[in-house]
């Protein structure tokens, strides 16, 4: 019985010990903090997904307090957030717009042809420097994942060979953007609902013999939208781009797209 | 609509496009041939309790690395016969009167918690079988430590010997007068007359398992050398029982072939080999010698506590690479 | 002149199975003319020369079509006349896209040929030589690429102590530099000369491995008479002997610095195949359009070493040994161990392309791999004493920083470690990519600076 109670007194005398410790260190070596610092890291969403360019939520506010970054930058929070932390900061707020990312491409495994059975390093990059890749289409999605590795809110899965953002899910940190080789993944506007779903520059014939659902522009959608001046579309090379400053919402352009790469997406609210 | 797709497809990879006749398989099994020997000697000296044994360890080690896999969700890694070599070594390591159910334990130990829960082949921090036997041994010193069945009829005739004693217990207890010098000892101490473990007697049987390894290719002689080189010349300075005794009692000779080789937890540059091994052989003599300490014998905790040091050493004797100029 | 072995050992290597004997006995063969060429304006190391022709136009042989663009850069040549069918992004050997001439081959070729004019090089000046060698578009032809008249014209503060004659050929199946000392060995005892008088009179190594007795004795009997420092270096059979770092360490016992070009320590290495082809440049005015190729393989009808224009496509060269044979699943473009993939065979040679191997299932390598059991056999095996086991290891969890520590920058992707590695690890792609990475990231740093300073 003893024993247990010289234990006890012991085990609570260190514990007094290093609490009496702990309490003087608290006080006398405290170190001196902007508060703002706090009050911002507690305004960031707390993804810590370093779409900001800084490594952190936490990052993001010392620099914000410091005067080396300016409110906006943090895509996952919206101008709610962006409106809280120019407050906190005493600065006028700027708007921003909520954008997701989108993968410009729809040729799954069943629609575009694979020139090779690749073996190696399940990564797009292994992939696409390993005799260019094994995808027929040299400019579309490789469907090794490197995207979706790389997605801090596991927005993004390959489906047959495709990657796909769910939209809900996707937080605008632009992460997958970066580490595409092929250079097909964009930020666009979350309100946007008609995209181009292609990558593919070349002319028509070039595209056809290795994807079935590659742009070729042909320009239909843009007399379909309109025509020229309606300006919902821009063209680069044979391919048509989705002009985001001045999107199209007339969901039947899907529908009349006759290589089908035009694809819609349902409006959700995103929650800003 | 898919375009027509063009004919067979090649098979694209990156260089180089050759590859040696080498698998992880086959390093496995390499080992269990090399360990085929010494289990014959333990089945010799020990009878067909001591295959028995070894069959319940492997089983254990098999069933338990199915059902791990299986619970995680990966893929079934019993083709690499890994938990096969496990299982041996750990029989090899046991007492041959041990309990059935505890030698089962000590293989669902190994795979369970000292392989699988780490990820598996490649990612244990600490060899399974002889954790596994340190394990047995903390929880079951009793019976891990009792040699009934001996067949250990020394031709001096010592009758304290004869009974329930290996000779590193003799050493341990400083055994008076006890002429360890005599070349029948040695005899026997190098064919496997002794009591022991199951594997480890037969020094003979396991040095043609290590040549075969060293043949194959499978182990490089740094640690063997550097393991068994410093447990003789530990004992050499310190006097007393002749060097060639303590080498070839106990578990130095498998444990400096078979258990100390353990790519997974040994290190991986052939001078970290060698501190790996020279560490092993000190600690074995430090607990052999020690006139406090509880063990005769120490080859298994030397093992283990160098297994914990294998990342620090991988670290220090990383390979300067040709033409590194000092910046 | 003398023949010695080589006393030098590097660290590591590896014994792959050579296979050479399928093509070792052929000839060299010359190849009817195909029907199209495609000359990619990338042949080479470093920037991609200019196109200087358009859809439409004729050209002869030996017409200037790609112009050297940029320090590090070599011109390209029509092989034979014709016209001139597109200009278009084509693929290369090793993956990439690049600008790429269509030439459709007239069927008359007996227009006169564009050469350059023939020097002698007793009389011609250092300068004058080294011209000639950048115009006729010679570079290493024994797979990097790398532009001869820059290899040839070191800093001012270098200088040329051992002119090494790389003819290890250390790759599995390939036999077109070996063809080339027996059957050129005369060609190549020219070049020497020209590259002795461009160099200042260096010391001379000729490499070869010992596996090629017949090479030795036909540069022996080539080399006979030669005046100077002349010397055949046997070296071991080990792969990758023919590695220029190693291959120097094997020969003079020098050690190249991290980061640093052979000249760094007085050597300037070329392969043999590159000097016969600066002799013919020199002494006759041919620019590098043309070069020998091992065809080879399980999966090839008739193995050959086919002298083929430069910009015949895979699919031709082929169908002149015989075609391929049923359940082809590997082609590669190169050697074994360094080689790439292709993914079809419209793909056309290039100057650095050695050997067009055909692999059927049965020989194919393909594997899964499984988790790294730590054996070292990759540490064993590295020639440039890294840790590949760590560095794969690193990089697949996305430590390329970790990487760089460890010197992956200092890899030279032999190969020799994925050779050996029991786990069928993909430690060479890993490698490589690493690299990729570091830099891509150094690049974007730089132009960032750049913008920066802007």
């Amino acid at each position: 019985m003893t024993a247990i109670i010289t234990a006890i007194l012991v085990i609570a005398g260190i514990g007094a010990l290093a609490a009496l410790a702990l309490a003087i260190a608290d006080k006398y070596l405290a170190v001196q903090e902007d508060p703002r610092i706090g009050l911002a890291t507690a305004a960031l969403p707390g993804a810590n997904c370093g779409g900001c360019g800084f490594a952190g939520c936490a990052d993001y506010a010392r620099a914000l307090v410091e005067g080396t970054a300016a409110p906006g930058a943090c895509a996952p929070g919206g101008d709610a957030v962006n409106a809280e932390l120019a407050k906190i900061l005493g600065v006028a707020a700027t708007a921003t717009e909520k954008r997701v990312a989108l993968v410009k491409c729809c040729g799954t495994r069943s629609e575009a042809i694979r020139v090779g059975d690749y073996n190696g390093i399940c990564d797009c990059s292994a992939a696409a420097a390993t005799a260019g890749g094994d995808k027929g289409c040299r400019f579309g999605c490789l469907g090794y994942g490197a995207c979706a590795n790389v997605c801090p809110k596991h927005a993004i899965s390959i489906t047959d060979g495709l990657a796909v953002v769910d939209k809900r899910l996707c937080i605008g940190c632009g992460k997958c953007v970066s580490v595409c080789p092929r250079k097909l993944i964009e930020l666009v506007p979350a309100s946007a609902t008609i995209h181009v779903l292609c990558n593919n520059p070349v002319r028509g014939p070039e595209v056809t013999k290795v994807c079935g659902v590659g742009c070729i522009g042909c320009h239909l959608c843009e007399k379909n939208a309109g025509g020229k001046e309606a300006n919902h579309f821009t063209f680069n090379g044979f391919l048509a781009k989705v002009n985001y400053e001045n999107p199209p919402t007339d969901a039947t352009l899907a529908d009349k797209c006759p290589r089908k790469c035009i694809r819609e997406d349902a409006h959700f609210e995103t929650g800003n | 609509m898919k375009p027509k797709d063009t004919s067979e497809h090649y098979i694209l990879s990156s260089s180089p496009h050759a590859h040696a006749d080498a698998s992880t398989s086959r390093i496995m099994l390499d080992v269990i041939i090399a360990l085929l020997p010494a289990l014959c000697c333990g089945v010799y000296f020990f009878g067909l309790r001591a295959l028995f044994l070894t069959g319940t360890c492997i089983a254990a080690c098999l069933v338990t690395e199915g059902l791990c896999r299986l619970a995680m969700k990966r893929n079934n890694t019993i083709g690499d016969f890994s938990a096969v070599v496990t299982g041996l070594l750990l029989a090899l390591n046991l007492p041959p009167d041990l309990p059935v159910w505890m030698a089962a334990l000590g293989g669902v130990f190994a795979m369970g918690v000292c392989k699988q829960l780490f990820g598996g082949l490649g990612y244990n921090p600490f060899n399974p079988a002889l954790a596994a036997r340190a394990f047995l041994l903390i929880s079951f010193t009793g019976p891990m430590t009792t040699w009934t069945k001996s067949a250990w009829t020394l031709s001096a005739g010592n009758v304290e010997a004869t009974t329930t004693a290996t000779p590193l217990a003799l050493i341990k207890k400083g055994a008076e007068g006890f002429d360890w010098s005599q070349a029948a000892l040695i005899k026997d101490l190098f064919i496997g007359n002794v009591n022991g473990c199951i594997g480890e007697v037969s020094a003979l049987a396991l040095l043609i398992g290590a040549a075969y390894l060293l043949w194959r290719k499978v182990i490089t002689w740094h640690i063997p050398v550097a393991f068994i080189g410093t447990v003789f010349l530990y004992a050499m300075f310190k006097g007393g029982v002749p060097p060639l005794v303590h080498v070839l009692s106990g578990g130095c000779v498998i444990g400096a072939c078979f258990m100390a080789t353990d790519y997974v937890t040994s290190p991986i540059t052939a001078n970290g080999k060698l501190i790996f091994g020279c560490g092993c052989g000190l600690i074995t003599m430090l607990i052999r010698t020690a006139p406090t300490g509880a063990y005769p014998e120490g080859v298994s905790f030397s093992i283990l506590i160098m297994n914990a040091l294998t990342p620090l050493i991988n670290r220090f004797t990383q390979p300067k690479p040709f033409g590194k100029v000092k910046k | 002149m003398k023949t010695v072995n080589s006393a030098f050992k590097f660290h590591g290597g590896v014994h792959p199975q050579y296979n050479k004997d399928l093509a070792a006995s052929k000839p060299i063969e010359a190849m009817p003319l195909p029907q199209q060429l495609v000359i990619s304006m990338s042949q080479h190391l470093g920037a991609p020369a200019k196109c200087l022709v358009k859809k439409g136009d004729a050209v002869v042989k030996g017409q200037l079509i790609g112009e050297r663009n940029g320090f590090i850069s070599v011109p390209v040549h029509a092989p034979v006349a014709g016209t001139v069918a597109a200009v278009e992004q084509r693929m290369g050997p090793a993956g990439g896209w690049a600008d790429a001439v269509i030439l459709d081959v007239a069927e008359d070729q007996s227009a006169a040929p564009a050469f350059l004019p023939p020097l002698d090089w007793k009389s011609a000046s250092r300068e004058d030589l080294l011209a000639r060698v950048n115009d006729a578009g010679i570079c290493g032809m024994g797979g990097a690429g790398f532009p001869s008249a820059v290899k040839l014209n070191p800093p001012p503060d270098k200088h040329c102590e051992y002119l090494i004659l790389n003819g290890a050929e250390c790759e599995p199946y390939l036999t077109s530099d070996y063809r080339t000392m027996l059957e050129r060995a005369d060609r190549i005892r020219a070049g020497v000369e020209i590259m002795r008088k461009i160099l200042n009179g260096p010391a001379v190594r000729i490499a070869v491995e010992a596996n090629k007795p017949d090479a030795i004795k036909a540069l022996e009997k080539a080399f006979a008479d030669i005046e100077g420092n002349v010397e055949i270096v046997v070296l071991p059979v080990l792969y990758p002997q023919g590695s220029e770092k190693h291959q120097i360490y094997a020969t003079v016992k020098r050690i190249v610095p991290e980061g640093a070009l052979p000249i760094a320590v007085g050597c300037v290495v070329e392969n043999v195949g590159t000097v016969a082809a600066i002799a013919d440049a020199v002494e006759k005015g041919i620019p590098l359009t043309e070069r020998v190729t091992t065809v080879s393989g399980d999966g090839v009808v008739e193995p050959k070493n086919v002298l083929a224009p430069i910009g015949t496509r895979y699919a031709d060269l082929v169908a002149f040994c015989g075609g391929e044979k049923d359940g082809v699943r590997k082609v590669i473009s190169g050697g074994p161990m360094m080689g790439f993939n292709v993914p079809h065979l419209e793909i056309a040679t290039t100057k650095t392309t050695s050997g067009l191997l055909f692999f059927t299932s049965a020989k194919v390598f393909q594997y899964t791999s499984n988790a790294c059991i730590n054996c070292g056999r990759c540490v064993r095996a590295c020639p440039m004493q890294l840790n590949p086991a760590f560095i794969c290891s690193a990089v697949e969890s996305n430590d390329i920083a970790a990487a760089q520590k460890m010197d992956v920058m200092d890899c030279i992707e032999c190969g020799a470690c994925s050779f050996g590695c029991p786990a069928y690890r993909d430690i060479t792609q890993n490698c490589r990519r690493a690299k990729a990475s570091i830099r891509a990231a150094a690049a974007a740093a730089k132009a960032k600076a750049a913008a920066a300073a802007k």
